[in-house]
């Protein structure tokens, strides 16, 4: 399946920068400038969260983003309607994130399909199991060349990645460690899970999230795997107010600053 | 009709473990080796000791002689309000922490609507020596504060919850969290039979006991160990699993649901779930649940913390929808006259949650030959501020 993300990877000449941001914050109609904002200023990746009352893998942070959004009227509807406006603009890849049960409701097939149309590239559902994945959705996603990304921790066994490897695709969400978002991480101990994470040689490319804030972590995890994945430290500087392109720059900015170029990958 | 769970915790339609990776290790093993460790000999010794000694069971099957009089048919209350700590939810409290202690964990935590969960949770931590933390929501901390009290005095620390509703639901959403964040060194004492595969079957089976012991003391009573009606209310469903689970397979059993109304079905303000609920996934598992229709979750209401939750177990989800339970609703104030009721008739104040159940009464016709037991899941001194409130001055 040739797609914008695994395009991304085969060409890629620095480390992968996925900016998450909860669509619909911090205005319901901000979605779109977030987006062009982070194109503009250098993200690879565009992470969409689909805000929900009750998202059970997130911190404080991504929670109250999440409420936000929702008092500010955003919907799976709402944002494929925007996706679709927005989409002609966008080059690089988007990626949804959302909850399995506000997806349901709307219709696993419906959702794939007008996603799809809207220039979605990929799906994360934390909380899809793969059990549900292969019996259920694996050939829906297919159908609507929707590459489906799944998690792992530093507790997943290799087995299960490989499993995970053969199934998912676009690329694998490596959890920095087993907690929710937007905790602080110890970067020692992150060395010796990236270090195993690179061992096992996966097929799809691997980006590590939950926890990365700057420069630093970015451009550690970045010598060992494809990229990283940032989404409470943004959200926190949008939080700030102001101006939403500006204050994206400063943001990125301040991530790529010197990061380096894998050694392999 | 079948209903145990099969291999990925599903009863009909409902169950499963939609639980994100971090938490997949700790769900796995407790899938693998829940049944092993429950049917151990050693591991039901201990338990049975404990739930004899500390818990005080078997608990009486009461024949309530008022009651019978006055809707002229038997009617017997299974008296969880004598369990040590007030109600039913330490049988699981004791099984779960066993278990946990097979498991090699060392801390503890838990969520608490009415505070009996939690207080039960942090009974049995004191009596193994480990940490505890349990979650409850800020609303349900000022209305049930001395059950909050209770677990500060055996030494548990309890985390106010102001996301939501706060309430049950908010309470059930940090401790995964919490589970997430320390999934190495903690079990995750579930209070009801919610939550992700292996949980409503554990919780079920730890809480089976009421139905077990309802059984043989029938047996003893009339000769018959079959009552015609077994009724319960249902929070997330624990104290009816455990009253029901023998039962399920006596199709001539009636078993009876009630859920709490709030201030009526259409008021916009109640935890009816099956009758206000679609399916849906909540806290891990697919079953009914109250929510929009963009699938966000609706904060319910009732007078009863224990029962203010907007879903309920797969268990009676498949019960609901295979029809092999019927289920019923009592409003908040059909729940405090039924309370009312039966502290003055019987001389026992029930626990708001129980007081649902007993509402039941005036919603069926009885026969004389009916053998109606009632679970009386607990007693209600946790609720005598709100019984104040609406007490005649
Ligand atoms: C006395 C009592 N009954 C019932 C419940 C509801 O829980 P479940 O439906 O799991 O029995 C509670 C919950 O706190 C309770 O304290």
């Amino acid at each position: 399946m040739q797609n914008k993300l695994t395009h991304l990877f085969e060409q890629h000449h620095r480390p992968i920068l996925n900016m998450y941001c909860t669509a619909g914050y911090p205005e319901l109609n901000s979605t779109g400038e977030v987006m062009k904002a982070l194109q503009a200023h250098g993200a690879d990746i565009i992470e969409l969260g689909m805000p929900y009352s009750d998202p059970l893998a997130d911190g404080p942070v991504i929670q109250f983003s999440n409420s936000i959004a929702l008092q500010n009227g955003m919907s799976i509807a709402v944002l494929l309607e925007q996706l679709l406006q927005i989409n002609p603009s966008m080059h690089i890849p988007v990626i949804l994130m959302g909850y399995l049960n506000p997806i349901l409701q709307f219709g696993m097939e419906k959702f794939c399909r007008e996603a799809s149309a809207a220039g979605v590239t990929g799906l994360i559902i934390p909380d899809l199991p793969m059990h549900e994945f292969e019996n259920e959705y694996q050939d829906m996603f297919l159908q609507y060349g929707l590459c489906f990304i799944f998690l792992i921790s530093p507790e997943t066994s290799e087995a299960r990645i490989r499993k995970i490897d053969t199934l998912g695709s676009g690329f694998i969400y490596a959890v920095s460690s087993s907690a929710t978002t937007g905790q602080a991480i110890d970067m020692q101990q992150q060395e010796a899970y990236l270090a195993r994470l690179k061992s096992l040689q996966l097929r799809n490319p691997i980006l590590v999230g939950f926890g990365i804030k700057d420069h630093a972590g970015f451009s550690k995890i970045s010598s060992y795997v494809q990229g990283a994945i940032i989404g409470s430290a943004y959200i926190l500087a949008l939080r700030s107010g102001g101006d939403i392109s500006t204050i994206t720059k400063e943001f990125v900015n301040t991530i790529r600053e010197k990061a380096e170029l894998p050694k392999t990958n | 009709m079948n209903f145990s769970v099969n291999e990925y915790g599903y009863y009909g339609n409902f169950g499963g473990a939609f639980i994100p990776e971090m938490l997949y290790p700790n769900v796995k093993q407790l899938q693998d080796s829940y049944i092993d460790i429950m049917e151990d000999p050693a591991f039901q010794l201990e338990f049975q000791q404990l739930l004899k000694d500390y818990v005080g069971r078997p608990t009486p099957l009461f024949f309530a002689e008022h009651l019978s009089k006055q809707w002229n048919t038997n009617i017997y209350l299974k008296r969880e309000d004598l369990c040590h700590t007030g109600a039913h939810k330490i049988n699981n409290t004791i099984g779960q922490v066993l278990l946990a202690k097979r498991l090699g964990k060392t801390r503890i935590i838990a969520e608490t609507g009415a505070g009996q969960h939690g207080v039960a949770t942090a009974t049995v931590c004191a009596l193994m020596g480990l940490p505890c933390v349990v979650y409850m929501g800020e609303k349900d901390m000022a209305r049930q504060a001395s059950n909050v009290a209770r677990m500060k005095m055996l030494g548990a620390t309890v985390v106010p919850v102001s996301s939501g509703s706060k309430t049950l639901k908010d309470a059930t959403n940090e401790a995964i969290r919490d589970w997430i964040n320390h999934a190495a060194d903690t079990h995750y004492i579930i209070g009801s039979v919610v939550g992700p595969h292996p949980y409503p079957d554990m919780v079920a089976r730890f809480q089976s006991v009421i139905s077990a012991e309802i059984k043989s003391q029938l047996l003893e009573r009339t000769g018959n160990e079959l009552p015609t009606h077994v009724i319960a209310c249902v929070g997330g469903g624990s104290n009816a699993a455990g009253a029901f689970y023998h039962f399920l397979n006596d199709d001539q059993v009636q078993l009876i649901a009630v859920e709490a109304a709030g201030c009526g079905i259409d008021s916009g303000k109640s935890a009816a779930t099956t009758q206000l609920g679609t399916m849906g996934i909540l806290h891990g598992s697919k079953s009914l649940l109250m929510q929009t229709a963009d699938g966000q979750v609706t904060e319910p209401h009732s007078i009863s913390a224990g029962l203010d939750y907007p879903g309920i177990g797969p268990l009676h989800a498949h019960l609901f929808e295979s029809g092999r339970a019927r289920f019923l609703w009592a409003t908040d104030d059909e729940a405090m006259a039924a309370a009312m009721h039966l502290s003055k008739t019987a001389g026992i104040i029930p626990a708001l949650e129980s007081a649902h159940a007993l509402h039941a009464l005036t919603q069926l016709e009885w026969k004389p030959s009916d053998v109606v037991v009632i679970c009386l899941s607990g007693r209600g001194d946790k609720d005598l501020d709100t019984y104040m409130k609406n007490l005649p001055s």
